[in-house]
């Protein structure tokens, strides 16, 4: 069993920094924001949160595609792992969007696109962990993953369109300007660099934690095949 | 020695439609349980919403298809239960035809299912709360919206029916992905019944003719790989 | 008619069939024998085109599986222990929808000559839900020979059925094997593989562990060669 490498043991190390210095610059760097507050700062991690999310999504769909096509369970352990991550991280930035609509738009929830299309996207990944876990057979486990997950990842765009429509149609109930979550503010040049940052950062923080993940999926395979040597 | 050709894919299609239908017609187990669920959300959603005329009219899109959407679970998973219970599936598996004429005929069987109960449930509807459901537009967005569903749902059905969770697995896998069609379809058969133009319609139905084409092409596409082991 | 070569067969990390060769000549009817959990029917579903091999080569009536999986299926009946059957359809509807699904044109006089050589004329427009178990199963076997196929597949036949009802099948199979085709039928009854089979192998861990001819059994009964067999 190997173990970590020196590059991921490296990346780790350099994750917890840029994530140090994120949460410096979000939270003591950049100015305070006029009309909202301290409470616009949860902006920069929500936005983050929320890219890595994507990042996920995106790996997601294309490992099951490649899984599909080449039926090596790389692909699969991949596909897991994404799924995984961007659920978390989905949930992050849903929770951040929560926290700074509150303040904002005396509200806990807006119905708008982005956020509603993440909470669905969410729904997915609950269900895709569910099918999972109603199957025996890995091989048929593998297929039926990459296969919703290929369904799903067409699906959440046209939701987000969809969504998108239906609010162009209809005007905003909440009754602000704009439910969008850039909306609201001008960035100063001090705040794009925070922004821009924390985008930094988080692209690196998945990196690590989808490797860390894809090692976990690969590590437990080994066990699996050592149990199955044991016990015979 | 029969072999595979293209006519024999238009004959399978076919002959796994008829069967379904065939089956059914005998039996009517599956409509008969579908249209009594249908029957019931009514019911509770009447209660459950308590409305006065003018705002009835609103929501009579969102029941319509909220309905349409529980019942139709229950007639996916009905019919693809059949077939992995006597394990007939193995049967059309075993047939010299291409995996996707079973996709096809199960769609056009499914299909035929929903709109037999969507049909019933209409004029049931309008007699029920006197409102004049018979627009072309809405029987057209409720072909398209079902034509949607179904695509998805059979392709779905077909996993979910392998998993040891199944009944509850199908909803769970279809709602979340089935969100386009129903926005689409709620929307535009809301504006055909409150008479709004053409042009706010137009959007919805081109969203709900894009999700059928591209879903069919992906069920299309994969179907093997969720029946094949 | 059928050559099996180091077939493998892979469930996840679990190693069901290990480099299994097998070969059988046309018109033989080889009694595929073997403790529960050996494999059989697993082996019988991938000569089935069922179920794909993880490695090794399959090639029936001269195609191989799976890459020409239509043409071998159009040449193979097979019948297993589920009946294959639609409860609401009758006798005759269930064969004229196998018979659309094998292809086949004017099949009308075919469905009655099988029909008549399962004994199940009679009883041509009833619903096969009110079928005997013994009905069922002779339906099954002739929904698998209406295509006039070269070669059989039985998967435990005998499941379920009481004395009468296995005396029939007898005669059916008897008569099937008569007619030329080539037989692949693994069984737990022992007795009745002794009568029918020409030929009977031994499944055992994943491999053909024995194989005999009715000759070349000779004085030895199949009970004690089975036995012989397994503790090797």
């Amino acid at each position: 069993m190997q173990s970590k490498s020196l590059t991921l043991k490296a990346l780790d190390i350099v994750s917890l920094i840029l994530l140090a210095v994120s949460t410096y610059l979000a939270l003591v760097f950049a100015p305070t924001e006029a009309v909202m507050g301290q409470v616009q700062r949860v902006f920069y991690f929500h936005v983050a949160t929320a890219w890595v999310g994507m990042l996920g999504f995106i790996a997601a769909g294309l490992s099951g595609i490649a899984y599909l096509r080449s039926g090596d369970p790389k692909w699969d352990r991949i596909e897991v792992a994404a799924v995984e991550i961007s659920l978390v991280f989905f949930f992050i930035a849903i929770v951040l969007g929560a926290i700074w609509a509150r303040p904002v738009w005396n509200t806990w929830w807006t119905w708008d696109p982005r956020l509603t299309t993440a909470a669905i996207t969410e729904l997915i990944y609950i269900a895709y962990f569910m099918l999972r876990q109603g199957i025996e057979d890995p091989d048929r486990r593998a297929r039926f993953g990459a296969v919703y997950t290929l369904v799903g990842a067409v699906s959440v765009p046209i939701t987000f369109m969809a969504i998108r429509l239906f609010r162009t149609i209809h005007p905003v109930v909440i009754g602000t300007q704009s439910a969008e979550a850039q909306g609201g503010f001008n960035m100063t040049g001090d705040m794009k660099i925070a922004f821009f940052f924390a985008l930094f950062a988080f692209t690196v923080i998945f990196v690590d934690l989808f490797w860390h993940r894809i090692r976990i999926g690969e590590l437990a395979d080994q066990v699996e095949q050592l149990k199955l040597k044991v016990m015979r | 020695m029969p072999t595979p050709s293209h006519a024999s894919f238009a004959k399978a299609v076919a002959a796994v439609a008829w069967k379904d239908l065939a089956a059914e017609l005998r039996s009517r187990e599956l409509v008969s349980a579908m249209l009594v669920f249908s029957l019931l959300v009514i019911l509770i959603f009447n209660f459950a919403l308590e409305l006065d005329i003018a705002t009835r009219r609103s929501v009579t899109a969102g029941v319509l298809w909220a309905t349409f959407a529980f019942a139709g679970t229950l007639g996916l998973n009905r019919s693809m239960a059949v077939e992995k219970d006597r394990g007939c599936l193995d049967g059309l598996l075993l047939a010299p035809v291409d995996r996707s004429a079973i996709y096809f005929g199960k769609v056009l069987s499914n299909l035929s299912f929903m709109l037999i109960v969507e049909a019933i449930v209409l004029p049931v509807y309008s007699l029920l709360y006197n409102t004049n459901l018979f627009h072309p537009g809405l029987l057209a967005v409720i072909l398209l919206g079902s034509i949607g569903y179904t695509a998805v749902g059979t392709l779905l059905s077909s996993m979910a029916v392998q998993t040891r969770t199944r009944d509850v697995m199908l909803p769970i896998l279809l709602f979340p992905v089935a969100v386009p069609i129903l926005i689409a379809a709620v929307k535009a058969s809301g504006g055909y019944l409150s008479g709004a133009d053409m042009q706010d319609i137009l959007p919805w139905l081109n969203l709900l003719i894009a999700y059928d084409v591209i879903f069919t092409a992906i069920a299309f596409m994969v179907f093997d790989y969720v029946v094949e082991e | 008619m059928i050559e099996v070569h180091k077939l493998t067969k892979r469930f996840g990390l679990k190693t069901v069939l290990r480099g299994l060769d097998f070969e059988v000549q046309p018109g033989e009817f080889v009694a595929l024998l073997g403790p529960n959990g050996a494999g059989k029917t697993t082996f019988l579903r991938i000569l089935a085109s069922l179920s794909r091999p993880s490695m090794g080569k399959v090639k029936i009536a001269g195609y191989e599986l799976p890459g020409q999986a239509a043409a071998v299926r159009a040449r193979l009946g097979v019948v297993s222990h589920l009946p294959l059957l639609y409860p609401d359809l009758t006798a005759q509807e269930n064969l004229e929808f196998y018979a659309r699904m094998y292809g086949l044109t004017e099949y009308e006089a075919r469905i009655t000559q099988v029909l008549e050589m399962i004994g199940l004329e009679p009883r041509r427009h009833d619903l096969v839900r009110t079928f005997s178990r013994g009905m069922q199963q002779r339906l099954a076997i002739g929904r698998a020979i209406l295509h006039d196929p070269e070669v059989m597949l039985f998967d435990e036949p005998y499941t379920g059925l009481d004395q009468d009802a296995s005396a029939m099948l007898d005669e059916v199979l008897k008569t099937v094997a008569a007619q030329g085709r080539t037989v692949v039928m693994t069984s737990h009854d022992l007795a009745r593989a002794e009568d029918l089979a020409t030929r009977f192998d031994i499944l055992s861990r994943g491999v053909i562990a024995a194989s005999a001819t009715r000759d070349g059994l000779g004085k030895k009964n199949l009970l004690s060669f089975y036995k012989q067999a397994l503790a090797a």
